[in-house]
């Protein structure tokens, strides 16, 4: 059995990482173009993994199932990105950034993890400015910022709503120059359906083209995946449709071991289901909550027109229940304390599932120009969905699946228990604890593809210089590519009757209700019956049109609610095990007097690392320690 | 409502394609497009045809994915508004709706309402970008940049590649796309240092892949549904221009 080693280096915390990348190994300059290196995903973990790695001169070949890099999901992160260059004066730090990401975390994080990630974050910003990413400026011509959801400084850079767009443009333009100077191979539509292992290491994928339907193989001395959250396992959720947890599901049942697949964020600032057919939640950013105040009315079931309902009779919960943070709290408590009132019958809308986040108050203080200015491309988003003008009448808004903190297991180089297979971004698990701060996605992601992967492969790839080109006429190749082609024959020939995005949809709903914004003993027991029921059905009754020698989009569903039902039930596991409350994992037997999350750091002080071990078997539970050498544990109050 | 779409089906690059007429009843006005297409895509696999193939992602008008002409504008009838973002309620009951793929030489169909759009890629790898490796930028305050010129540069740069411009041209021109990109690159003094041959590359690599020219009729603008305006073709011909001048 492997033993999980997280290779936290010694040392004092601020030194570790220093430290650590004095002790990696290089590669030749002449040497790195013999090594060929796969990155899966073209978002930002993507982009500047593949880029960066292009420029140090490595072989990379990057592969996306869209038809350009430009179109990964990153682009709809809204907010802003943080780091700690103290540019407001505000006493902002390193130190206060991994100490606001641990604690917002709820202690479930590793302490040297997350103090990287913070150390790197002012390295990011100089590097997306250096590529021309639109920030914000003030008159005098520097950087401005703002604060966001759970902190009280301003340290996060914004490009209006459109932050994650604008560094994915940037990260996308520098990737687009590599492939120029073809250092970087861009493989567009194709998607990864298996991971292969050569001597049990990671030495290659099988991928579907998109377009054609080919199954192809293709080697390399090492594989990164950037290939995003799982979120979409709620079917309604903030992520792009196609997101999906295949690659890193694949990799898992080769061996990579997932961590935390229960710590799901929920976001607080979505737009409410509003009818049946909806296909997405949108998310609203949260940077809204600076200057929209959430309420909802005092009387139950209040039919009024918001602003009909006068001051007195309106209930800012968030400023009554946390007068420390207010609005700002992170966003598990936000979202926690929105279904709580509205679960009471205090909610607005036609479904009573949302409350309202007003601008009047900031509108009469700052001025319409100035609200408009920092929020006008989220207004006009709500104002096409919902039809009304946040300008003019209060939005409503709920909480929806949103960002994984869950993910393959890495170690400090980012590896995962697989040789050679590296994971960055949200598709691992290790910088966010329980619960992920506002704008700490892109800060993590672009860190780890910028400043971090490039030495530990590097570290990683120098032992490998010998080492020729990996073929993939080996056996490991042929057998990967022959279940892959049967796995899609399977799909293909059940001809049943219900769609894939009909599984989906039941799959999400069991998800969202037992698994969802908080979780019991006895509805996860529930949801791991229903699941397997489901999941049953799908193999006997599944229709997927079309064929598999041609561009097939329900075929391409089809593969991913498949995983999706696999992880599920790992889901459902983890969030069983953990019997204690912590971040965006709320279990209810697990609360304080006044209804806030109960950690239980005696117990559970640990990332849950899982193993498979095969179909229909259950899986294993590894146990990484976590050990807390420059924070006192404390609860977390936001009162 | 009731509604009649008329869409163009085709199976592949190499076959012909033509229209098809799907009658769709009980759909909502509070559907968006892009969810009225999955509902017509159920009712089709469940009748045993082949569901329409389109592009799409995000669904909230940020990835650009889900382009295509609705009756007879690209991302349908409504100003500013990428098609996943409209909704049925601008459509009247018993309307038809006719929905093609862009319609472009450089943007070649792959099947149904799906074209390569791979040419955008190209321009971008022309010169689309400032040159810096990783980890060799100076502090980002240590170079001040105007907030008229990062508000500028941000209003180009919300571009989302979406190829609408193009398919709203006469002559299938790349111009808006390129000259977006190029004016958001021109508002900093990073970069300026590539600039003239970036707009060189740029606009030399946009002829070579077969778009047209511009001949400010103005409908890209129209069409684009982020509202990049045309005064960046104007800045576009500009640094072309002097660029030029300077050869």
């Amino acid at each position: 059995m492997s033993k999980l080693n997280s290779k936290i280096p010694d040392g004092p915390l601020a030194d570790k990482w220093t430290n650590h990348k004095a002790s990696l190994k290089l590669v030749n300059p002449a040497n790195k173009g013999k090594l060929d290196i796969i990155v899966i995903g073209t978002g930002l973990g993507g982009s500047s993994s593949a880029s960066t790695l292009g420029e140090l001169g490595y072989n990379v070949k990057v592969f996306s199932y869209q038809d350009s890099p430009r179109r990964a999901h990153s682009v709809a992160a809204q907010g802003g990105i943080n780091a700690a260059k103290n540019y407001k004066n505000d006493n902002d730090s390193i130190y206060r950034l991994f100490y606001d990401m641990l604690k917002g975390g709820d202690f479930r994080a590793r302490e040297a993890n997350v103090y990287r990630a913070a150390e790197v974050s002012n390295l990011v910003i100089d590097h997306y400015t250096a590529l021309g990413v639109p920030f914000a400026r003030d008159y005098g011509g520097t950087i401005d910022n703002r604060s966001f959801g759970g902190v009280q400084v301003s340290r996060t850079f914004y490009a209006k709503g459109q932050t994650g767009q604008q560094c994915l443009v940037g990260a996308y333009s520098a990737l687009t120059r590599q492939i120029a100077k073809g250092t970087v191979t861009m493989y567009p539509r194709r998607e990864m359906l298996d991971l292969v292992i050569v001597d049990g290491k990671a030495r290659g994928i099988i991928t579907r083209n998109l377009v054609t339907g080919e199954i192809e193989r293709h080697s390399a001395h090492a594989v990164v995946l950037a290939t995003g959250g799982y979120g979409t396992i709620y079917y309604m959720s903030t992520l792009a449709l196609n997101s999906n947890a295949s690659a890193t599901w694949k990799a898992h049942k080769k061996g990579a071991f997932f961590a935390n697949p229960s710590f799901v964020q929920i976001h607080p600032t979505s737009i409410p289901v509003l009818n049946s057919y909806q296909s997405k939640l949108t998310l609203m950013s949260e940077s809204l909550r600076n200057d929209g105040r959430v309420w909802v009315p005092k009387k139950q079931k209040d039919t009024r027109k918001p602003n009909d309902i006068p001051e007195d009779e309106r209930d800012y919960y968030l400023e009554r229940r946390y007068p420390a943070f207010g609005n700002l709290v992170p966003r598990d408590v936000a979202s926690r304390a929105a279904k709580e009132r509205c679960d009471a019958g205090f909610g607005v809308g036609s479904t009573g599932l949302s409350v309202y986040l007003d601008f009047r108050d900031a509108i009469k203080k700052k001025g319409k120009k100035v609200i408009e200015e920092n929020y006008g491309n989220l207004f006009d988003m709500y104002e096409k969905i919902s039809g009304e003008s946040p300008l003019e009448t209060p939005m409503r808004i709920y909480p929806a699946g949103h960002y994984t903190m869950g993910g393959l297991w890495v170690d400090y180089n980012l590896m995962t228990t697989i040789p050679g297979l590296f994971a960055v971004g949200e598709s691992n698990f290790s910088d966010h604890g329980a619960n992920r701060l506002g704008a700490s996605s892109l800060m993590q992601c672009s860190g780890d593809g910028y400043f971090i992967l490039p030495y530990t492969i590097t570290d990683y790839l120098a032992s490998d210089i010998k080492t020729p080109k990996i073929k993939t006429d080996s056996p490991e190749f042929e057998v990967a590519e022959k279940e892959v082609s049967e796995r899609v024959k399977k799909l293909l020939s059940i001809n049943g009757k219900e769609t894939p995005t009909s599984y989906h949809r039941r799959l999400g709903k069991i998800m969202w209700d037992y698994c969802g914004m908080v979780r019991n003993e006895e509805g996860l027991k529930k949801a791991l019956v229903l699941i397997k029921e489901l999941e049953d059905e799908f193999w006997k009754n599944l229709k997927v049109a079309g064929k598999a020698e041609e561009l097939n989009q329900e075929l391409e569903k089809a593969g991913r609610v498949m995983d999706f039902f696999e992880l599920a039930k790992l889901l459902c596991t983890d969030a069983l095990n953990r019997k204690e409350s912590c971040g965006a994992h709320f279990r209810e037997e697990s609360q304080t007097e006044t209804g806030e999350a109960k950690r239980d750091d005696n117990n559970f002080s640990y990332v849950a690392a899982w193993e498979y071990k095969g179909q229909g078997q259950e899986p294993d539970l590894h146990k990484e320690e976590l050990k807390f050498e420059y924070v006192k544990l404390q609860e977390r109050s936001y009162k | 409502m009731n509604i009649k779409l008329k869409i163009w089906r085709q199976p592949n690059a190499k076959s012909k394609g033509r229209f098809e007429t799907y009658p769709l009843n009980d759909v909502s006005s509070e559907m968006s497009f892009l969810e009225m297409l999955d509902y017509l895509n159920n009712s089709l696999i469940k009748e045993g045809k082949e569901p329409v193939a389109f592009e799409h992602d995000c669904r909230e008008g940020i990835c650009g994915s889900c382009g295509m002409y609705i009756s007879g504008r690209p991302h349908g009838p409504q100003h500013k508004t990428t098609t996943c973002e409209l909704r049925m309620r601008e459509f009247k009951d018993g309307q038809t709706i006719t929905v093609e793929p862009w319609r472009a030489a450089a943007f070649p169909i792959i099947k149904d309402l799906i074209v390569d759009r791979n040419a955008f890629d190209k321009i971008m790898q022309s010169g689309g970008f400032i040159s810096i490796n990783t980890g060799a930028a100076q502090d980002a305050n240590s170079i001040l940049v105007p907030k008229k010129n990062a508000d500028e540069a941000f209003d180009s740069a919300s571009c989302i590649g979406c190829g609408a411009c193009v398919a709203a041209c006469k002559n299938s021109s790349a111009m808006l796309f390129i000259s977006a990109k190029v004016t958001h690159l021109a508002q900093f003094p990073q970069g300026r240092t590539e600039a003239e041959i970036r707009v060189k590359n740029m606009v030399a690599k946009m002829e070579e892949l077969g778009f047209g020219g511009c001949t400010n009729t103005r409908a890209c603008e129209a069409e684009c549904p982020k509202g990049i305006s045309i005064s960046n073709i104007a800045k576009l011909n500009r640094e072309f221009f002097v660029a030029k001048l300077k050869d």
